[in-house]
């Protein structure tokens, strides 16, 4: 519970700075300087980071297989789950990235000692949600270009298009933002009430679930409630990207309360778990191939002074043994 | 060990979670957690640091004065040398959902047996030793410092791992807490905590040839005793030969099938086999060993011991390797052994004599499984097998851990046992192929202390038996594992009483219709076939 509690004030805290600070004549501050500091600690640590991962060796290829091997040609191979060619392991990493794999296979146990029976019921609602969450996270994330680009590309249009099919309200409601909310609520919920999730929570996976949370809700505070001047902030937006910052007039204090939160995940980002969305790629239980017995993978530090207690000493160990029970010696006594 | 409770009993499993923190938590070392240390001869034979007389159970473990530095500077070296685990400790979302795929914690209902957490005990150590942040935020970060009471917890949680992978199988970036635990033990040993019932095995292993200790006249003398078994039954003298050089095929097996039932029938069954095909192999005693206890310790030890495969194959001038039925045996020879003590270019790609076949799939490492090899006999028609020499068994199939999920072998298995037995049926899907549950004994944990554990840990495994027992009428269950061989039995007779454990080739042993043959009244374990009486109505 600390960790629930500290990592709630700590985001309510950086909202209020944000709030407070933009509105106390700091939009410079806020608008330009930690924009700026948050990105390069992003990609400076988000690369560091994955090179670090990147330069240190795979010793040994140790894919966890999760079907049929490649075997004799009349055995059935599951391709994607045991693949033994690197396309077919590209297809595995894919499935894993895009479609959640391995969290679309979770079980949940069922104990029932009263039946002597314990049972493991597929449960797909961590996959379900975990899907919802980060596909609308890309979506929000793409529809945010236009803010950025001049002219806005067409997949961002498109993707706009249809994500605000339903033409509810001024300005149309977006489904992933109801979407989103849902499924970081459902992930938060999940830490609270699952106990087992519960026990194993730091502050440091409430943290990004309530920053993230954090975002949204201010998001959609700007859009549809503030009604907050869209063509200011893309001024905004646009001065940062082409290196010209300016600071628009018009611009309320909740962009600037996001935008500093959105900046705060920038700079959080690669120091935490949140990696996981380099880590995934560079896994290697799921990008190696099965195919060690066809193909040998080479460890970089394989120490070759490692030997064998070798026969000739096992032989002098039980020559005498040995011949005694008619056993094959390379040297007579 | 305290008397067990009954089945009944056990399977009322508290998963409730305690009120403290999880790093409040000290572990308690009650008899049946915990396996006994290494023991001060053994330590000094591998070479290993800190060999001493200590116990789990007092307070005073003894650690080497300078042993903090000691492990930073291991964790440090493991960290540039495994990328697995410098991802492994980065990325884990505490999702939870590997949680309660561990059987340990399904059987034990301790938190930390949660894959996520026996991870993040070598985790906040990561986390309070390596990275800027966690250090200033300390717990908050999930950061603790190195004490004496985090290794303690170490020993006692990464020695509750079998090391089986299955949450693995579960996470959505494959940590693979197997990985983890190994680096762990790795770590573990520089400091001299470790146990016995690993080291004493691969001391064995080492010195000779396999993990029991037996003697290479010894060796032999327990062949001769199977092969006059195997006269009894069959009327047949087998004639399996040693070291000879130039023969096409070295097998190598893991000794516990030469050793203890029921494991010594797999033993026959594979003699039988070879007569039967009047196969060019040859028999090894100081490579007498399939398993590889190495594997349970650090990397430095797999290589060695595994390294006596390759070279003697080359020192016998074989052309290919055969292997027997075992689990972490077959991990190694398929993850490992290439990349260690490959290129084997002094061996050809494995080519059945009998069948023709070429063994593309072991193209690189010339060692193929000999359920691959038996599959395609049967498949080309080259076995005659009579099924109803197995008659009155129901069979099922335990997929072992490290075939499973380090391998992929389901299907060549079920095809032989198909042709060996009248009814076989599966376990429920959720329990078996790369979802099968341990036996509870893989990794160095199948031994006489670790009982308790081990059996509550087989709760899954057991109860899925009991299962196809009640409604199949299941009454043997079938494996490729010497572990599970040894550990099955006991798992059995307690989770599901009357389900006998059997190896694959023993019931291809028994099937084996050899040419002229004098009919069998008995099967490899000497009992009265049933139905015999039947038969010789028809004749
Ligand atoms: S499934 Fe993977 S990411 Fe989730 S808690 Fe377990 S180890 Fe961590
Ligand atoms: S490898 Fe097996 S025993 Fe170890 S934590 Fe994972 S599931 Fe449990």
């Amino acid at each position: 519970m600390a960790g629930l509690v500290t990592a709630l004030l700590a985001v309510v805290a950086l909202a209020a700075v944000a709030a407070l600070g933009a509105g106390a004549g700091m939009a410079q501050v806020f608008g330009i300087y930690i924009p700026y500091v948050a990105v390069a600690i992003f990609v400076t640590g988000f690369i560091k980071k994955v090179l670090g991962w990147a330069s240190t060796p795979v010793p040994f290829a140790i894919p966890t297989t999760g079907g049929q091997q490649y075997s004799l040609p009349w055995v059935k191979q599951a391709k994607f789950d045991n693949p033994s060619t690197p396309g077919q392991t590209f297809i595995r990493m894919a499935l894993e990235v895009l479609c959640f794999r391995s969290l679309f296979r979770n079980t949940k146990v069922d104990n029932r000692p009263g039946e002597g029976t314990v049972g493991y019921g597929s449960d797909k609602s961590l996959w379900l949600f975990a899907l919802i969450f980060h596909y609308c996270f890309l979506i929000v994330f793409i529809r945010h270009f236009r803010f950025f680009l001049e002219p806005v590309p067409f997949l961002v249009t498109g993707v706009e298009f249809v994500d605000s099919i339903l033409q509810i309200s001024v300005p149309t409601l977006y489904l992933t933002d109801v979407f989103f909310v849902v499924g970081v609520t459902f992930l938060l919920a999940r830490r609270l009430f699952d106990s087992k999730v519960a026990y194993i929570s730091l502050a440091s996976d409430f943290f990004p679930l309530f920053l993230i949370l954090a975002i949204a809700l201010s998001g959609i505070y700007m859009r549809y409630f503030a009604k907050v001047d869209v063509i200011a902030i893309k001024q905004l937006a646009i001065g940062l990207v082409s290196f010209k910052p300016v600071i628009p007039p018009n611009v309320d204090w909740s962009f600037y309360m996001h935008f500093f939160l959105v900046c705060v995940l920038w700079a959080y980002f690669p120091f935490s778990k949140l990696m996981h969305l380099g880590g995934v790629f560079l896994s290697p239980t799921r990008n190696l191939p099965n195919n060690t017995r066809m193909v040998r993978h080479i460890n970089p530090w394989n120490d070759p002074s490692i030997k064998p207690h070798s026969y000739a000493d096992y032989e002098d160990d039980f020559r005498e043994k040995m011949i005694e029970a008619g056993l094959p010696v390379d040297k007579e006594a | 060990m305290s008397k067990m409770a009954p089945p009944e009993e056990l399977m009322n499993v508290n998963y409730s979670t305690p009120s403290e923190p999880w790093m409040d938590v000290r572990p308690e070392f009650k008899p049946g957690t915990f396996s006994y240390p290494g023991k001060p001869d053994v330590l000094k034979y591998l070479g290993l640091p800190n060999p001493r007389d200590w116990s789990p159970t007092e307070e005073d473990w003894k650690l080497p004065p300078d042993w903090r530095e000691t492990i930073r500077d291991g964790f440090r070296e493991l960290l540039g040398k495994y990328r697995s685990l410098k991802v492994f400790m980065d990325c884990c979302v505490r999702c939870g959902a590997c949680a309660d795929k561990c059987h340990f914690y399904i059987g034990s209902g301790d938190p930390k047996n949660m894959p996520v957490l026996r991870a993040e005990l070598l985790r906040s150590i990561y986390r309070g030793e390596f990275t800027v942040a966690a250090k200033i935020l300390g717990k908050l970060a999930g950061a603790r410092k190195l004490e004496e009471d985090v290794v303690k917890e170490w020993f006692m949680y990464f020695y509750q791992c079998t090391q089986c992978r299955r949450c693995s199988l579960y996470c959505p970036y494959g940590i693979d807490t197997a990985e983890i635990t190994f680096l762990a033990r790795d770590l573990m040993n520089r400091i001299g905590l470790n146990i016995n019932w690993i080291l004493e095995p691969a001391a064995n292993c080492n010195r000779t040839g396999n993990h029991l200790g037996i003697q290479p006249h010894a060796f032999k003398d327990m062949m001769d005793f199977l092969v006059d078994d195997i006269e009894t039954v069959t009327g047949r003298r087998v004639e399996p030969s040693f070291h000879r050089k130039g023969a096409e095929i070295l097998f190598i097996t893991p000794s516990g099938d030469i050793f203890a039932e029921p494991g010594i029938y797999t033993f026959m069954g594979y003699l039988l086999l070879f007569d039967y095909l009047d196969l060019d192999v040859t028999w090894s005693t100081y490579a007498s060993e399939g398993g590889n206890f190495g594997s349970f310790m650090n990397d430095k030890w797999m290589k060695k011991l595994n390294a006596k495969m390759y070279a003697e194959a080359k020192r016998l001038g074989v052309k290919y390797i055969i292997g027997g039925e075992c689990g972490h045996m077959w991990r190694v020879l398929n993850q490992f052994m290439d990349t260690m003590n490959g290129p084997a270019d002094f061996l050809e790609v494995p080519k059945s004599p009998i069948t023709g076949t070429v063994f593309e799939n072991a193209k690189s490492t010339k060692m193929i499984h000999l359920v691959e090899f038996t599959a395609d006999l049967i498949k080309n028609g080259k076995l005659k097998l009579d099924k109803s020499r197995n008659a009155g068994i129901t069979a099922t199939w335990h997929d072992s851990c490290n075939t499973s999920r380090g391998m992929g072998f389901f299907d060549e298995p079920r095809y032989v046992l198909e042709n060996v037995v009248e009814k076989f049926v599966d376990m429920p899907s959720q329990t078996i192929r790369e979802q099968t549950f341990c036996c509870g004994g893989g990794a160095g944990l199948n031994n006489g202390e670790f009982t308790e554990m081990r059996l509550r840990g087989g709760l899954p495994r057991g109860n899925a038996l009991k299962y196809v027992q009640e409604k199949f009428g299941v009454n043997t269950m079938s494996c490729i594992c010497a572990i599970d061989r040894a550990t099955l039995p006991g798992l059995a007779d307690y989770w599901a009483p009357g389900v006998k454990v059997t190896g694959l080739h023993e019931l291809v042993g028994n099937a084996l219709v050899f040419e002229g043959e004098e009919e069998r009244t008995m099967n490899l374990r000497q009992e009265d076939l049933p139905g015999l009486e039947g038969s010789e109505e028809e004749e």
